[in-house]
């Protein structure tokens, strides 16, 4: 048993931005926009942490696929107690295509290559809120999945998981190695302090290129076209429930 | 992509306390650290207390100036010792993180950034106290007083000004006589930052009054020794929740072993730590700067005028161009000088040059702001009105405006004796 968690990091525009879609409808706008780690990965990471502190695992691992601005958050991940770093290099064409499939064949291959015993990745990054890596990364390694975790405990015999699925919360237990994905409560991300942010300048990132892991990154999607939401309309008050129903009736909604 | 960054507006740690401005709810304007010349350590660092300041500040920053009073200073103490900011410039083996000034500034500027008069508190507590004793305090009284500045169970001070002496602080009345294996202290202090609220206070007192400058010796006093108090909070115009007041010495007996520095050699640690300080609280108007920028630049990119956004009227611009150009010019006029001190390179000239030039410009840009929000800019909803009210402040502390001049005309005088 190596005791290593692998976590998935990925750096995306910051949650408290005004996003804007590009003149030309082709995507959003990037450039000099703040961007920071995905706040499910940043769950992730203090999970992986807390296991560690435990003595539950015996390192932490973290990887993020991108150009080299994921560098950075990487070393935040390592501020906040993760041991190394894993910097697989996706940039131009091949970035702005990289998806969940990719990625999840990126880190299927590390987890091999590392011997990883647990993966633990936030349930979806807030700009493309596709909720697929993990459940794809766990597919591919043919590993049992544990979901939306909001409670995650290390026992003999396996793991238990709490979810939270729209029934409530629904508690599974599955075998190791497996997969987790972390959902909003599972625990409450610590600060990097100043004195981590210092020692995390001597732990290493290493870099690592998509085909030495022998992955391909041909993308099976065409984005089209990108637009902003429909402008929410204003709403109106009725008086009775007929009323209701009659409007509803004229909208073509009944 | 909307509905999650919503709800995660909404789950995230602010949310309980929300902070729902109109028109301009957690805008920023970037800093572009690649022009201020920062490491990749250092925009980590800014990063890392920004968030930081975002989370367990800004939700009380106006409430904290509305009632002259921060209820959860303590805590916030003790968070900021987690998280290593109050001995920045304290070596590592002392507790401290063992970074440099120009981190000092940084952190001082991120957070004065969300509220200026807690960073202010911030800064009289981790340079005025800390760096004080940092570089004159021997191994007892560092290993006695150190380690709960550091954790943030303990709140520090500064004392040097009088009622009757700001400027000319060299005249200070504040006596200190010898009495067996301590002095007694009898007399007072004014416009003493943390007073109210300090554990431990580096104080200036006249040990020889007959000698004027040659008579000033620094001690360590704690909050509680026989003879020592505070009279009531000031009520001050700006700075509002950096608690402000008069310290009073009736008979206060101060061990001899807490004499901090050589016996009336004080005046050396006084005017060497007044650069430092004025280095790293300059970083305070730099940081309003900035705050008016991340509030004035997308209300006026919200707010309609004359059939359009008002930020694109030409004397709009204008007044963007020039708050802009203000704090950028600021801005690395304090890194360069902070840069200058981590290479062991001091210049009085160049510190008091530095809080002259941002504290004046910070002013000026929060007049600015203020006009830029109209009559929004007049009302107590929106920020601007404290913005002002605090930068004015950096005119006068650590130094005045006119103080600051007669440093570098004197520095220029001296070079043609």
């Amino acid at each position: 048993m190596s005791g290593r968690v692998l976590v998935g990091v990925k750096r995306v525009i910051d949650y408290a931005v005004k996003i804007r879609v590009k003149p030309d409808h082709s995507g959003v706008v990037t450039d000099g926009v703040k961007h920071s780690m995905n706040p499910f990965c940043e769950i992730a990471v203090e999970e992986a942490v807390k296991l560690k502190e435990k003595k539950l695992m015996k390192e932490v691992v973290v990887v993020s696929c991108g150009p080299q601005q994921s560098q950075e958050t990487i070393r935040t991940a390592l501020a906040m107690g993760a041991d190394r770093g894993i910097h697989v290099e996706v940039s131009g064409k091949d970035y702005e295509t990289l998806g969940p499939l990719q990625v999840s064949k990126i880190l299927a291959a590390l987890a091999k290559k590392e011997d990883a015993q647990l993966i633990i990745l936030g349930k979806q990054a807030i700009d493309d809120d596709c909720n697929q890596t993990g459940q794809m990364t766990a597919a591919l390694l043919d590993w049992p999945q544990g979901t939306f975790a909001s409670e995650v405990s290390l026992e003999k015999d396996g793991i238990k998981v709490v979810r939270e699925i729209d029934g409530g919360l629904e508690t599974i237990k599955i075998s190791t190695p497996a997969v987790l994905t972390a959902d909003l409560r599972l625990n409450t991300p610590r600060y990097a302090t100043l004195p981590n942010i210092m020692k995390a300048k001597k732990k290493k990132i290493a870099n690592v290129k998509p085909a030495d892991l022998g992955v391909d990154l041909t993308s099976r999607l065409e984005v089209l076209r990108v637009d902003e939401p429909p402008q929410r309309q204003a709403g109106m008050k009725v008086e009775t429930v007929d009323d209701l129903v009659s409007k509803l009736k004229d909208a073509g909604k009944v | 992509m909307f509905a999650v960054r919503n709800s995660l507006r909404l789950c995230s740690r602010l949310s309980n306390l929300a902070v729902v401005k109109r028109g301009c709810a957690g805008a920023s304007i970037p800093v572009d650290d690649v022009v201020n010349g920062l490491t990749d350590e250092q925009i980590q660092l800014r990063q890392s207390v920004r968030k930081f300041c975002l989370e367990k500040l800004a939700p009380y920053a106006d409430d904290i100036d509305k009632n002259n009073a921060f209820p959860g200073m303590r805590e916030y103490w003790k968070a900021m010792g987690d998280m290593g900011l109050l001995g920045i410039t304290a070596p590592v083996e002392e507790g401290g993180t063992g970074l440099g000034y120009l981190d000092h500034v940084i952190v001082m500027e991120e957070m004065s950034r969300v509220s200026a008069a807690i960073a202010l508190s911030y800064g009289a507590h981790s340079n005025l106290c800390v760096n004080q004793l940092v570089r004159h305090a021997n191994r007892q009284q560092k290993d006695k007083y150190m380690p709960k500045l550091l954790s943030g169970e303990h709140v520090g001070a500064l004392a040097m000004s009088e009622p009757n002496a700001g400027s000319d602080v060299v005249s200070m009345k504040l006596r200190a006589t010898k009495s067996g294996d301590h002095y007694v202290l009898n007399g007072n202090k004014f416009w003493i930052t943390n007073g109210p609220d300090a554990d431990v206070l580096i104080v200036y007192a006249k040990t020889d009054p007959g000698a004027h400058q040659k008579g000033i010796t620094a001690f360590i006093v704690e909050k509680g020794m026989a003879g020592f108090s505070t009279a009531q909070k000031l009520e001050k115009l700006g700075m509002r929740g950096s608690n402000t007041c008069e310290l009073v010495f009736e008979d206060c007996k101060v061990p001899e072993e807490n004499m901090l520095g050589p016996l009336n050699k004080g005046v050396y640690v006084m005017m060497s730590g007044l650069d430092l300080e004025r280095l790293v609280l300059a970083a305070g108007p730099v940081g309003i700067m900035q705050a008016v920028l991340d509030n004035a630049i997308p209300y006026m990119h919200v707010r309609e005028a004359f059939g359009q956004k008002i930020g694109h009227f030409q004397l709009m611009q204008g007044k963007m161009a020039d708050m802009y150009t203000r704090l950028s010019s600021c801005r690395q006029y304090l890194y360069n000088v902070a840069r200058a001190c981590d290479r062991g390179h001091f210049s009085a000239k160049d510190c008091a040059g530095v809080i002259l030039y941002c504290a004046e410009n910070a002013t000026q840009v929060a007049l600015d702001g203020i006009q830029c929000l109209g009559g929004n800019g007049y009302i107590n909803d929106y920020p601007m009105g404290r913005f002002l009210r605090d930068a004015k402040l950096y005119e006068i502390g650590a130094g005045t405006s006119e103080v600051r001049r007669l440093i570098i005309g004197r520095a220029f005088n001296s070079m043609f004796k």
